[in-house]
C-alpha cells in the first residue's frame, strides 16, 4: 500500500506530502502553521485571503492551491511575509467594522487569533466604516456583516454541504459583499438554519446562533488557551463533516 | 416617480425575446440579463426573478452577477443613457468639463437619473475611443469627438426626445485612423485563403494538424495581449489534451484603458480574426469558438453576426469546412457588460459562463480545463491575425519583421498628446521616440505605454524598444506633454484599478481602494512623506500577494511615477514627516480646560 514518501521544505525543514495535496494542506497536517483565513480543512481552498503567501523560488504563491511538488523550497517564518500578512490582515480589519471587545466570537475569531500571532497592533491605515446593516430577521440565527472578510466559507458550506446555496456575492471591489438566497433577501425568508455547516464554519463573528452568546467566557477561549499558530494539526485536511456541532 | 418602469407583459416579453436568443442554460445568465436590458432599459427585481426561475439558478446569484457588471443596471435609468468615456485621455481633451455641461443643460447630476426619467448620465471607463476622445457612448452606441458644440447638440437631441436612429450619422460614424500599416495591416488576405493554407500544408506535411502548430511554434508568435505567452506552446498543450470538445475563445475584451486597435480589426478585419480562430481550431482539434466582445463594442456586433453568418454559408464555418469531412466549428459571441478584469483570461471563461467575472485559480491552466472544464484556448483579436496570416505566409515571412525575440508586428494605439493619434503598425524592435516622431507629438515628458497596467516612462528612456526583450505591450501608447502633471495621471489610475478591482482577493479588493484614497488626500493638500511610504508598501504588497494580474499591476502606475516623478508628488505634501489626520494639540487644549493644567507638561513638545 505504502507510496513512496515524497517532500518539500517548509523553512528548510522537511515536509511529508501526499499525492493532490496543496502545500497548506500538507504543512498544516505535518503539524507545522501557515496563517490563513479563508482555509478551512473540510472544504477545496479558495486562495482569496491571500495571508498564506509564501515565497517558493524567489516568487510568492498562495501556498493553499500551490500543489506540493517534491523538492520544493517553501519559505513561509520570514520577517518580510510576515510583514506583508500583517498587512493584509490590517487590510481586512479597516475594510469592515471590527469591535473586539463586545463581540460574541471573540477568543473564538481566527481574524483575531491571526492578529494577535502576527504581532499586529494597530490597524494602521485609515478605517472604511462601511454602512453594513445586520440581518436579525432569522429566529435561530443573526448576520452581522460589518464583521465580514468575504472568505465565501459560508457559501461553499451552503452549496457543497449543506445543499442549500443560502449565500452567495454581489458587489465587486470594496463593494463586494455577501448576499442572502431569498426573494427579499432576508435570512428570515431562507431555508437557512441554525444545524447548517454554513454556520458552523463562520471564522469570523458574521454567522452566530442566538440566544447562545458568551457561554464560553472569554479568556477561556479557543484562542484565549493556545496561540492559532499552535494548533496547526486541527487544520490538516479531512473530509466534509455535516453542519450541527 | 420613476416612469421607466416596465410593465409585467414587457417583462415578460423581453425576457422571452432573450431566451429566444440564449437557451435557458445557467452558463447564459449574463447574456439572458443583457438582452433582457437591451429591451427594457435596466433590469427591474421581476425580471431577475425571472431569468432566474427560467435559467434554474438561485435570484441571489443573478443578483450577484447584475451588481458584479458595471453595464447592468437594478436601478431606473433613463430612457438616454449617457457614459461618458473616462480614460485619462479623455479627461486631456476636456471630458469633464463636456459632462458638467450635459448635466447643467439636461438638469442631471453624474450618476443620477433625471427627475422625469428621461437621461441618466455618468463616467465609465476607457470606451476604446481614445483616437476620437472625448467620447462618449449612448445607449451603447459610441459617439466621439465630442466638443462643446456636438455635447451642446446631443443635449438638444435628448431633450426633443428624438430616437436615435434619427440622430445624425456621423455622430455615431468610428472613423479608423491608420497612419502606419505594415504587414498585418497591409495584407489583401481574403476569406478562406488562410483556412485553405493549414489544411495544405497538413497534406503537404503528412503530419496532419501538427503541421499548423509547428508552423506557429517556428513562427516564435508570442501573444499580443501584453503577456506574450509562446502561442504554439499553448495551442499545442491544449491540442494534446485527451478530452473533447476544446474550445477556441478569442479575447476581444480590449479594456486597457488607451488600446483601440481590436476595435479596428474587428471593425475592418473580421475575417482576419475568425480566420484566425478556423486555423487555431484545425490546429487543435476544437470545434467550438466564442468572441468575448466587450460590451463597450456592442456596436460591432451585428457586424460581427454578419461576418459569421457569410462563412458558414460560404462553407468556411459550420461542418464540415472546406469541403473537409469532420472539420466542424461554430463561433458565437458573448458580449460582456462592463468589466476590466474580464481581459484576464480565466476571468472572461468564468463570464462566458455566466457568472461574476472572477479570475480562477492556477492550476489547472485553461489548456486543460478552460470553458465548462473543457480544454481551451484564449488568445487576442491581434494574435489570431497573425496566426491567420503565418498559416498562409509561412513562418519565416512571419520572422522577416521584428526583433530576434519578439518577431513580426505590434498595432499601437497612439493617443493623448499627439497631433496624430490613431493605429500605428511597426515591426517589433521600434524606439519610443520614433513613435512619438511619427505621431507627432511635441515636448513629451512621460509616455504611458501598455496602459495602466503597463510602464510610465520618462525623457531619459524614449529610446527604449517595444518588444518583449524591453517594453511589453498591448498596444496603448498615451503620450504626455510637459503641461501634464503625472501625479494626477497616476492618480486617475488609482481610480481606474479601484473601481474595476473584481474584490476576490484582500490585496487588491482593500488595497486598491486605500491606494486610491491616498491618491486623493495627497491631491488635497493632506499627504505626508509618510504617506508616500505608505504607498510604496502597499503597491510592494499588491504587486507580489494579488491573485491576478489586475492586482499585480494596479500600483505600477504609482510605483512609477514615485520613482521617476517624485516631485509632481513632494511638492504636494503638507509636511514631510507624519500628518495626523487629527490635531493632536487641539485634544489636548480640551483636556487642559477639564483639568484646568496650563503648565508646561500640558503642551505637545514643551515638556520638561
Amino acid at each position: 500500500m505504502s507510496e513512496e514518501v515524497q517532500a518539500f521544505t517548509l523553512d528548510g525543514v522537511e515536509v511529508p506530502f501526499e499525492k493532490g495535496q496543496t502545500v497548506l494542506q500538507a504543512a498544516l497536517a505535518a503539524g507545522r502553521h501557515i496563517p490563513h483565513l479563508c482555509y478551512h480543512p473540510e472544504f477545496r481552498p479558495h486562495g482569496s485571503c491571500k495571508l498564506c503567501t509564501v515565497e517558493v523560488g524567489g516568487s510568492h504563491a498562495t501556498s493553499c492551491t500551490l500543489p506540493a511538488r517534491a523538492g520544493m523550497k517553501v519559505e513561509s517564518e520570514t520577517a518580510e511575509l510576515n510583514a506583508e500578512r500583517r498587512m493584509i490582515v490590517q487590510l481586512l480589519f479597516v475594510e469592515g467594522n471590527h469591535f473586539c471587545p463586545s463581540c460574541e466570537k471573540s477568543g473564538h475569531c481566527k481574524l483575531q487569533a491571526v492578529a494577535y500571532d502576527l504581532g499586529m497592533t494597530n490597524p494602521r491605515f485609515d478605517h472604511f466604516f462601511p454602512d453594513r446593516p445586520v440581518d436579525a430577521s432569522h429566529p435561530d440565527l443573526l448576520l452581522d456583516f460589518n464583521r465580514c472578510i468575504l472568505c465565501e466559507l459560508c457559501v461553499r458550506a451552503s452549496a457543497e454541504v449543506d445543499g442549500k446555496r443560502v449565500f452567495a456575492l454581489g458587489g465587486r471591489g470594496m463593494g463586494k459583499h455577501l448576499l442572502v438566497n431569498s426573494p427579499s433577501g432576508l435570512l428570515r425568508d431562507s431555508t437557512a438554519a441554525a444545524t447548517d455547516k454554513a454556520v458552523e464554519v463562520c471564522p469570523v463573528g458574521v454567522i452566530l446562533r442566538k440566544r447562545v452568546g458568551f457561554a464560553t467566557p472569554l479568556g477561556a477561549r479557543r484562542f484565549d488557551e493556545r496561540p492559532i499558530s499552535e494548533q496547526a494539526l486541527d487544520y490538516a485536511p479531512r473530509p466534509p463533516a455535516t453542519g450541527g456541532g | 416617480m420613476n416612469t421607466n418602469t416596465p410593465s409585467e407583459a414587457a417583462i415578460e416579453a423581453a425576457v422571452q425575446a432573450a431566451l429566444r436568443a440564449w437557451p435557458p442554460d445557467p452558463t447564459h445568465t449574463l447574456q439572458v440579463l443583457r438582452e433582457t436590458q437591451e429591451r427594457l432599459g435596466w433590469l427591474p427585481e421581476a425580471a431577475l426573478a425571472r431569468v432566474a426561475a427560467s435559467l434554474g439558478v438561485s435570484i441571489a446569484t443573478v443578483r450577484g452577477v447584475v451588481a458584479f457588471y458595471s453595464f447592468l443596471y437594478a436601478e431606473p435609468m433613463g430612457e438616454y443613457r449617457v457614459l461618458f468615456s473616462d480614460n485619462v485621455t479623455d479627461r486631456m481633451r476636456g471630458s469633464e468639463d463636456r459632462l458638467r455641461e450635459v448635466c447643467q443643460k439636461l438638469w442631471v447630476e453624474p450618476g443620477k437619473v433625471s427627475e422625469d426619467g428621461l437621461v441618466s448620465v455618468d463616467r465609465t471607463s476607457s470606451i476604446g475611443m481614445c483616437d476620437h476622445a472625448p467620447s462618449l457612448l449612448v445607449n451603447g452606441r459610441p459617439v466621439g469627438d465630442v466638443d462643446a458644440r456636438r455635447a451642446e447638440e446631443i443635449c438638444d437631441l435628448i431633450l426633443a426626445r428624438t430616437p436615435l436612429d434619427q440622430w445624425p450619422r456621423e455622430f455615431f460614424a468610428v472613423e479608423d485612423l491608420v497612419r502606419r500599416s505594415d504587414v498585418l495591416l497591409d495584407d489583401p488576405l481574403r476569406p478562406g485563403e488562410a483556412v485553405r493554407s493549414a489544411l495544405e500544408r497538413a497534406e503537404t506535411a503528412g503530419s496532419g494538424p501538427q503541421a499548423v502548430l509547428d508552423e506557429i511554434k517556428s513562427a516564435r508568435l508570442l501573444g499580443r495581449g501584453g503577456a506574450g505567452f509562446t502561442t504554439g506552446v499553448k495551442w499545442e498543450s491544449c491540442g494534446r489534451q485527451p478530452v473533447t470538445p476544446r474550445v477556441v475563445v478569442c479575447n476581444a475584451d480590449e479594456g486597457e484603458p488607451g488600446t483601440f486597435k481590436d476595435r479596428l480589426l474587428l471593425g475592418r478585419r473580421a475575417d482576419l480574426v475568425l480566420e484566425g480562430m478556423t486555423v487555431a481550431a484545425y490546429a487543435i482539434g476544437a470545434t467550438q469558438g466564442f468572441i468575448y466582445l466587450r460590451g463597450e463594442y456592442r456596436h460591432l456586433l451585428d457586424h460581427l453576426l454578419a461576418t459569421i453568418e457569410r462563412r458558414r454559408r460560404d462553407g468556411l464555418l459550420g461542418s464540415s469546412i472546406c469541403g473537409r469531412a469532420g472539420f466542424d466549428f461554430e463561433v458565437r459571441i458573448h458580449v460582456g457588460a462592463g468589466s476590466y478584469v474580464c481581459g484576464e483570461a480565466s476571468a472572461l471563461v468564468e463570464s462566458l459562463e455566466g457568472r461574476r467575472g472572477i479570475p480562477r485559480n492556477r492550476p489547472p491552466r485553461l489548456a486543460e480545463k478552460g470553458y465548462l472544464q473543457r480544454p481551451t484556448i484564449v488568445n487576442n483579436v491581434e494574435s489570431y491575425c497573425a496566426a491567420a496570416l503565418i498559416v498562409r505566409h509561412g513562418a519565416e515571412w512571419f520572422r522577416a519583421s521584428g526583433t530576434e525575440r519578439s518577431c513580426g508586428t505590434k498595432l499601437l494605439s497612439v493617443s493623448g498628446d499627439c497631433e496624430r493619434p490613431g493605429i500605428y503598425e511597426y515591426p517589433f524592435g521600434v524606439t519610443v521616440r520614433q513613435v512619438l516622431d511619427d505621431a507627432g507629438a511635441r515636448d513629451t515628458i512621460a509616455v504611458q505605454v501598455g496602459g495602466p497596467s503597463g510602464v510610465c516612462i520618462g525623457q531619459d528612456e524614449f529610446d527604449r524598444r517595444i518588444g518583449f526583450e524591453d517594453i511589453e505591450t498591448g498596444g496603448s501608447f498615451m503620450v504626455f506633454d510637459s503641461s501634464r502633471d503625472l501625479f494626477e495621471v497616476a492618480r486617475h489610475f488609482a481610480h481606474f484599478f479601484a473601481h474595476e478591482s473584481c474584490g476576490f482577493c484582500t490585496p487588491c479588493r482593500v488595497g486598491t481602494s486605500l491606494l486610491r484614497n491616498l491618491m486623493d488626500k495627497i491631491r488635497d493638500g493632506k499627504g505626508s512623506q509618510h504617506d508616500l511610504v505608505t504607498i510604496e508598501e502597499l503597491g510592494r504588497l499588491l504587486r507580489r500577494a494579488s491573485h491576478c494580474g489586475l492586482g499585480e499591476s494596479a500600483s505600477r502606475p504609482l510605483l512609477d511615477t514615485l520613482a521617476r516623478f517624485r516631485p509632481a508628488y513632494e511638492r504636494r505634501l503638507e509636511s514631510s514627516a507624519v500628518e495626523p489626520a487629527f490635531d493632536l494639540d487641539g485634544a489636548l487644549a480640551r483636556a487642559r480646560r477639564m483639568t484646568g493644567r496650563d503648565d508646561a507638561g500640558a503642551h505637545i513638545g514643551e515638556g520638561p
